[in-house]
């Protein structure tokens, strides 16, 4: 046994879809969140920026929106707008099925 | 043989059907006048055969024409109506343009009123009404029209419909003063309203009263909006807007739906179906905000986004996929999260036939 163990892969180090909220700053900082520190902060600044950015846009297409819900097929990202800034709600659906690898 | 248009009259009293139908027989492009006493018989008789104008009286028993219009608009978009009422009541007004009405005209009184009456009624028959211009006079832009009141140092507010959308504009002793539409106030709304290429107006009375908020002068502020026109009209013709594709026809059928925009894989340029009012910026929008969200799956291992619902006060968005081609659409804001949905599942099978 011990030599198979030898030859098996190590355990990939799984991470679920991640849960929870965060605020925006109009200026796109994160103020303040839920979400577990396992979840590398430039992915959730990432996030931040595109939700702005869909807002931004939005206003710029004559489509100014308050709510955004992007559904995926495991995952539901909801962003309220929030005077300038938006409040983020992360939802996993499905969390067997759809894990985030690190 | 080229076939004549046909236009029916409904209302209720057979005495003033026959005056119409006298009045109209005056008409010079020589339209058929078919006659309905009540509402039903109307939409029975519409059912039956196509019509190309339909004249309404509001105030009819059983089926009043609010009824008879709000039916029609719904089963016949492309038909071309007319309420005529003897009521002068501003909310019937509002509730007439919501539904998309063409024109609400009160009955005719005297010669000019008929006269007048007669010539917005010959713009929606003739060949120029299927054009851009504005319904009620005869293939004018809303230029000509805002400077002919200029130039004749005229008093009046201008109410332009155009959809669902309204505008005003005050014009004071031959100088735009100020208008309005939606949120929009002063210049920015008169920009606004003459970006509109289509839609149907009238003159209500002036309002001196009416404080000044715009201090150019009628020139300049038509300047700027023919050199903005120009531009979103060269803009407009590097888009690929398919009016002939199979889709656009069907579309028509779901009058809640604002814009829609088809973005098939492989294919660089958008199909346009149903146009936003800033084409540019919307396809923009889509192709940003769906790379962006593409990008934010991966990196979560989430998978391919689905769709995008993004609610707003004036309208809602939806980003949705059928098969290879994403589609964006926009949607009347009153609709509910459930009602969208489902009038989404709807184009996207549509566009999927």
């Amino acid at each position: 046994m011990g030599l198979l163990n030898m030859f098996s892969k190590p355990a990939a180090s799984l991470l679920r879809l991640p849960s929870g909220s965060f605020t925006i700053s109009r200026e796109g900082n994160i103020v303040v969140g839920t979400i577990p520190s396992i979840y590398p902060p430039d992915l959730l600044e990432e996030l931040a920026r595109c939700v702005l950015a869909a807002f931004r846009g939005a206003v710029e297409a004559q489509a100014p929106l308050t709510e955004l819900i992007i559904q995926y097929p495991g995952f539901k990202i909801t962003a309220r707008e929030l005077r300038g800034g938006a409040v983020v709600f992360l939802v996993p659906e499905a969390l067997a099925t759809a894990p985030y690898q690190q | 043989m080229e076939s004549r248009n046909k236009v029916l009259l409904v209302d209720d009293d057979p005495g003033l059907l026959e005056t119409y139908r006298e009045l109209l027989a005056r008409l010079p492009s020589g339209p058929e006048i078919h006659t309905a006493s009540s509402g039903a018989r109307a939409l029975a008789r519409l059912d039956s055969e196509p019509f190309r104008l339909l004249i309404c009286d509001l105030k009819m028993p059983k089926m009043d024409g609010l009824q008879v219009l709000t039916i029609v608009r719904r089963k016949f978009p492309q038909m071309r109506t007319v309420a005529l009422t003897a009521v002068t009541d501003e909310q019937f007004r509002s509730r007439i343009y919501a539904l998309g009405v063409d024109l609400f005209w009160h009955k005719p009184g005297n010669e000019q009123e008929i006269r007048l009456f007669l010539e917005c009624l010959e713009s929606f028959l003739g060949a120029e009404a299927d054009h851009p211009g504005f319904r009620g006079v005869q293939s004018k832009s809303l230029m000509d029209i805002v400077q002919l009141e200029c130039i004749s140092q005229s008093s009046s507010v201008l109410r332009i419909t155009n959809g669902d959308q309204t505008g005003r504009i005050w014009i004071q002793e031959g100088e735009v003063i100020d208008a309005d539409a939606g949120e929009l106030q002063g210049e920015m709304a008169f920009r606004k309203i003459l970006s509109w290429r289509t839609g149907a107006f009238e003159m209500l009375p002036a309002e001196p009263a009416h404080p000044r908020a715009i201090r150019q002068s009628y020139n300049g502020l038509l300047l700027e909006a023919a050199q903005a026109l120009d531009e979103e009209l060269g803009r407009q013709a590097e888009v690929n807007t398919s009016a002939d594709h199979p889709v656009v026809q069907r579309l028509s059928g779901i009058p809640e739906l604002e814009f829609a925009l088809a973005l098939e894989a492989g294919k660089a340029e958008p199909i346009v179906l149903r146009g936003p009012e800033d084409r540019d910026r919307m396809i923009a929008w889509m192709r940003t905000t769906l790379a962006d969200f593409r990008a934010v799956g991966e990196r979560l291992r989430a998978g391919p986004v689905r769709s995008i619902e993004g609610r707003g006060v004036h309208r809602n968005v939806t980003i949705a996929q059928a098969g290879l081609t994403e589609l964006c659409m926009g949607w009347k804001s009153s609709l509910t999260p459930a009602r969208i949905r489902e009038l989404t599942r709807k184009v996207t099978s549509l566009w999927a036939s």
